[in-house]
């Protein structure tokens, strides 16, 4: 018998299967961050350190890459592959959830490589703490997948609309989260702005679960945060699914 | 297997299927055909699950298409206009997940997909991207993904469109196979009046989201349109009188005579014969056979080849 864990699971695989067919894809799609990291982080000033940009950098490679999957279900419903798999009888939700899901895989794999590359430079490693901020990330990840998902949904054969948007609003929530420059240096707008950006307290929390802070305040508001995201995206990329045609 | 009731579906201002009344048993072949915009493609959308009908019921496969949804998707195949298999993916890999899809084991879905593959020839492209495939050999694919879990009905969605010839055919073989060898009841859509033609033993015309004849191609063309012998004379005036002597029903423009009726090439030489002896010699013959676009010509005065095509949902708006 099936359900919706079986479905999900069957879902989860199947779009596991092409990373692992071919892993380097997961590397491929981080160009952006290590970018950010390669030229960005020697032009910070001095009292900024590797410690404290590294967790922003490990969340915008989950942003940049999380964001852009919708891109994938949008060739699959132009190509059709998304409508073949509307006739099955695969659960609507395990359609998105499954698919949601997978987004995880990739951010811990990303996460792992800044971290394996920063170390050298004389990044600090807390495991524990680091582990419990992926978990954070997870879970504002799938969120952020099903968000993404939605848009291709809403965006169906207008390519463009899926990337206007995505792009759109991909670099002020960045940049209005304190991923590159900490935003209390700024004036009181920006600050009035991030306090509304749940991405700002995933941020907070990374960078003190990196540095194995793990007890402070804001491992509760990321966590929050993050849930706030992950149920919200699941609930709306959810119904979105189940009435795509 | 299939049965519909006032089957109706509106988009916005569009009535684009307009009371579907339809009854197909197990094992029937049938062609839906139309042009593009006619009613076909959201029909089949209909039976299929993929679209609710805005009224009237559908029974596919022994279960309601809003009911029993989920039902109606496990008993039943659909290869759609698109690739079924993600060009991203591995044929393989998508065949097997396509088998979970229907709650297969993974060990029944891989031995099943190498049955496909076999019995496809996609040996050598199975295990490659599918972006990387051929058209030919991604519609095979397509067909492999819509039969994993061996459903008793099969819906094809314009299966042979953008085929160069020689695929088509290979297509259509395997389609007219697959119902030799497993009774398979199958419903296509088509607007190549040939393929219709070739392979199903039954035709249902739609025009503007209704069904305006449902028959056998043979009978259809017999009955709607009839083969045609066209006599040409040297004189009216012999043409005249061949008009009188011919026991069929005929029609004369000036020096030229055609007569309208059923298995013309057979009848043709015993005519040609009776029209000597009375010292009656056309100077050229020609017979015609009638096609569906001659019947669908006839039912509609638009021509399907002409690409009647994009016209009629604009003239219905």
């Amino acid at each position: 018998m099936t359900n919706l864990v079986t479905d999900t699971g069957v879902v989860f695989s199947r779009e596991l299967r092409p990373v692992l067919r071919n892993p380097f894809t997961v590397v491929f799609s981080m160009v952006q961050p290590l970018i950010f990291l390669g030229l960005f982080a020697p032009l910070l000033p001095d009292e900024l350190s590797l410690q404290w940009f590294v967790p922003g950098i490990v969340v915008m490679s989950c942003l940049f890459g999380t964001s852009m999957t919708g891109s994938n279900l949008l060739f699959e419903i132009q190509t059709g592959s998304h409508e073949r798999m509307l006739v099955t009888p695969l659960r609507r939700p395990a359609l998105l959830i499954g698919r949601a899901l997978k987004e995880i895989v990739p951010v811990v794999v990303q996460a792992a490589v800044i971290v394996a590359i920063c170390l050298p430079f004389g990044f600090e490693l807390h495991l524990g703490g680091a582990l419990l901020g992926l978990v954070i990330l997870s879970v504002f990840c799938l969120g952020l997948g099903s968000l993404s998902y939605t848009l291709a949904l809403a965006a169906k054969n207008q390519e463009w609309l899926f990337w206007t948007v995505q792009q759109t609003l991909l670099f002020p929530l960045l940049l209005l989260a304190g991923m590159l420059l900490p935003i209390e240096a700024g004036p009181g707008w920006p600050q009035a702005l991030a306090k509304w950006n749940p991405l700002t307290y995933v941020v907070d929390a990374e960078r003190a679960l990196f540095n194995g802070d793990v007890w402070a305040s804001t491992t509760v508001t990321g966590a929050i945060a993050a849930a706030v995201v992950g149920a919200g995206g699941l609930l709306v990329g959810t119904r979105a699914m189940q009435r795509s045609t | 297997m299939i049965e519909t009731h006032e089957l109706t579906r509106h988009f916005k201002d569009v009535q684009a299927v307009r009371g579907i009344n339809l009854t197909v048993k197990p094992g029937e072949l049938v062609a839906l055909l139309g042009p593009n915009g006619a009613g076909k493609s959201t029909t089949l959308r209909m039976l299929t699950t993929l679209i609710p009908p805005t009224s009237g019921t559908a029974r596919v496969a022994g279960h309601d298409v809003v009911r029993g949804q989920r039902e109606v998707r496990h008993r039943i195949g659909y290869i759609g206009q698109g690739n079924g298999a993600a060009h991203s993916q591995r044929g393989r890999d998508e065949l097997i997940s396509q088998g979970r899809a229907y709650g297969m084991k993974v060990a029944d879905a891989r031995r099943r997909a190498a049955e496909l593959i076999d019995s496809l020839d996609l040996g050598e492209v199975a295990d490659r991207t599918v972006s990387t495939l051929s058209g030919g050999q991604r519609r095979r694919l397509d067909i492999a993904m819509g039969l994993i879990h061996a459903p008793a009905l099969l819906f094809l969605d314009e299966p042979s469109t953008g085929l160069d010839p020689q695929n088509r055919a290979n297509l259509q073989r395997h389609i007219v196979e697959l119902r030799e060898r497993h009774g398979t009841t199958i419903m296509l859509t088509t607007h190549y009046l040939d393929e219709a033609d070739a392979m199903a033993e039954r035709v249902i015309v739609i025009d503007h989201g209704r069904i305006i004849a449902d028959d056998t191609p043979a009978r259809l063309k017999n009955e709607h349109v009839g083969d045609r012998i066209i006599l040409g004379f040297e004189h009216e005036t012999d043409a005249a009188a061949a008009a009188s002597r011919v026991p069929h029903k005929s029609h004369r423009y000036g020096t030229e005579l055609t007569i309208t009726v059923p298995g013309a090439p057979r009848l043709v030489t015993g005519l040609l014969d009776d029209l000597r002896a009375t010292g009656l010699s056309p100077a050229d013959v020609e017979v015609k056979r009638a096609t569906l676009d001659d019947v669908f010509l006839e039912l509609t005065g638009r021509s399907l080849r002409e690409g009647g095509a994009a016209q009629p949902t604009l003239v219905e708006v």
